[in-house]
């Protein structure tokens, strides 16, 4: 395979055109990967350089850490909350979208609208929603006989507000994701189901979900890295707090990086991070792909 | 039948954008009118008082213009950057061509939030803190975009490329005569979509300006909850004037941004 002038040529011409996109990707991906890596191995002054080899200390200490096993428990919880519910809420609404009928535009953009919204404008808005005294939540509940707590200060119910929350903003990816997957079923399969006297719910749990399996599955994956990387309703809603129960690993890496500046162990959780959202990458599409429908 | 599907229609539609009304709403009331119980849905009087005192209290005209200087910034980065090597990975035929299309896909797995320690060492090390390129800069190059433009590179008939290479284009030309006009949609996509996580960012320039005059609208809103008296209506009309501009780009690209949606986004 040795390489003639033209190769050369032809490869210089290429990388020339690929150079502004790896130049970038060099300096903000490639690199501080490894960087993040190597800050892990090391401890760090709080300014961020490294000072003394630590090899394996700081994940020895990350294992043995309480915070750790919280985080990590909140992190699993917060995803079995929102994931699931927000998948099945965004197919229910999909399907009920997906009709034919004058203004349903008008419907789908509605429905749709939280896309354009800022996990910062929806974490406000779910705040005043959530607040215990002038928020609307808890007067509803109120009126249908349920006691609503203080949901922010209480370690159980602040990681499902922040889950509905989230919930809430995935919601509109979800449905589109969704009703341009169901959008892509021939009607001829329902006209058949339909001859064979499937109906309702029957039609929905053998026709439906499995014709839109490849969205399903496309979403777990999406919206589980989604779950794993999101900040912005933490910071906002409950910094963490109460006692830790929405520390999840991506707040983690914020405190122990940019409030105590300890870089060389917030780059140990960076890691897991990293490794966690390469796991679940791989398994989801080893095991779960085998059982979705393709056409 | 009808009815009844329009009946459930409409209830959805107004559960799931129940917030958002409900942000409208307290936006055009008095502090005193949200204090009420039961909690208010619709405003007795409304009026935009907080609207004129968002701007009073922090300079809302200077993080809007941040916002879409910094988006603005981002798109024409990404669309210059995108085309070009889009271009490489659809036009040209080189040796290493798959192996780097694969390194460009493999950025997609890796989170931004693993890389954020480094990144934030770097931009202050070259002095990029409190500033456009410190916020701008690290997310001109998309493999996403890069992946949506070169699925709409290759849709593009051949002879044309052929055609031009008769008529002694260069390949460069090419891409700028032919190439980017017929990619228009795609473009548009990567554009509406560029744009809209840019200006919806909050952990990066949370962690990378510090002066008030270099915060973007989403940390500049946020800024409000922090504040010793919580003044409601006034979070609100920040929320609403923030989120306008957004709403409006769902609402004008909705079909370019369901495009981009649907080829396997990710919101950041």
């Amino acid at each position: 395979m040795g390489w003639t002038r033209r190769d050369a040529r032809s490869f210089g011409v290429g990388a020339g055109y690929l150079a502004p996109s790896l130049f970038l990707f060099t300096v903000f991906v490639f690199v501080p990967l490894g960087r993040t890596i190597y800050l892990s191995l090391f401890n760090t002054r709080s300014t961020g350089e490294p000072t003394s080899f630590a090899g394996v200390d700081n994940y020895t200490e990350l294992l043995a850490s309480e915070n750790f096993r919280t985080g990590l428990v909140a992190t699993g919880l917060f995803t079995l909350y929102t994931v699931p519910v927000g998948i099945a809420l965004g197919l229910v609404l999909a399907v009920l979208l997906n009709q034919r009928l004058r203004g349903i535009n008008v419907f789908r953009t509605m429905m749709a609208s939280t896309i354009a919204i800022s996990a910062a404008v929806g974490s406000l808005i779910w705040l005043l929603l959530l607040n215990p005294s002038l928020g609307l939540f808890d007067y509803l509940l109120s009126r249908i006989g349920i006691q609503g707590p203080d949901w922010l200060l209480q370690p159980s119910t602040a990681i499902i507000a922040v889950s509905m929350t989230t919930i809430w903003l995935t919601l509109g990816t979800n449905i589109i994701v969704l009703l341009s997957g169901l959008q892509g079923v021939p009607e001829e399969i329902y006209e058949a189901a339909r001859l064979d006297g499937a109906r309702g719910i029957r039609m929905f749990t053998r026709i439906t979900v499995p014709m839109v399996s490849p969205s399903l599955f496309f979403l777990l994956v999406v919206d589980t890295i989604a779950v794993l990387q999101a900040f912005t309703q933490i910071h906002i809603l409950t910094r963490g707090g109460p006692v830790d129960s929405t520390r999840v690993l991506v707040y983690g890496v914020y405190l122990d990086a940019f409030v105590n500046f300890q870089f060389g162990y917030a780059s140990a959780q960076a890691v897991v991070l990293f490794l966690l959202v390469l796991a679940l990458t791989i398994i989801q599409f080893r095991f779960v792909e085998r059982r979705v429908h393709y056409q | 039948m009808k009815v009844l599907n329009y009946l459930l229609l409409t209830v959805a539609a107004i559960v799931v954008a129940f917030p958002l009304l409900l942000a409208l709403a307290y936006s055009l009331m008095s502090e005193s009118e949200i204090a009420t119980f039961p909690p208010p849905i619709f405003p007795q009087a409304p009026n935009l008082d907080n609207y004129g005192r968002v701007f009073e209290t922090i300079p809302i005209g200077r993080y809007l213009l941040n916002s879409f200087v910094v988006s603005t910034a981002v798109v024409v980065g990404q669309l210059i950057t995108a085309s070009l090597a889009a271009y490489a990975f659809s036009f040209l035929t080189f040796r290493w061509r798959d192996a780097l299309f694969f390194l460009f896909l493999s950025t997609l797995m890796i989170p931004w939030e693993a890389t954020i320690i480094p990144n934030y060492l770097t931009i202050r090390s070259i002095g990029w803190l409190d500033s456009y390129q410190g916020l701008a800069v690290p997310f001109m190059a998309t493999a996403f975009g890069t992946f949506l433009l070169r699925q709409a590179f290759l849709q593009i008939p051949r002879e044309l490329w052929d055609a031009a290479r008769i008529d002694g284009a260069s390949t460069f030309r090419f891409l700028v005569s032919t190439v980017i006009p017929l990619a228009r949609p795609a473009l548009g996509t990567v554009a509406i979509y560029g744009f809209l996580s840019t200006y919806n960012q909050y952990f990066w320039p949370l962690l990378i300006t510090n002066q008030t005059l270099m915060r973007t609208t989403q940390v500049g809103i946020a800024q409000l909850r922090f504040e010793e008296t919580l003044r409601w209506g006034l979070v609100m009309a920040g929320v609403i004037m923030v989120a306008v501009p957004t709403l409006a780009l769902l609402v004008l690209g909705q079909r370019q941004l369901i495009r981009g949606l649907t080829a396997g986004a990710v919101k950041g």
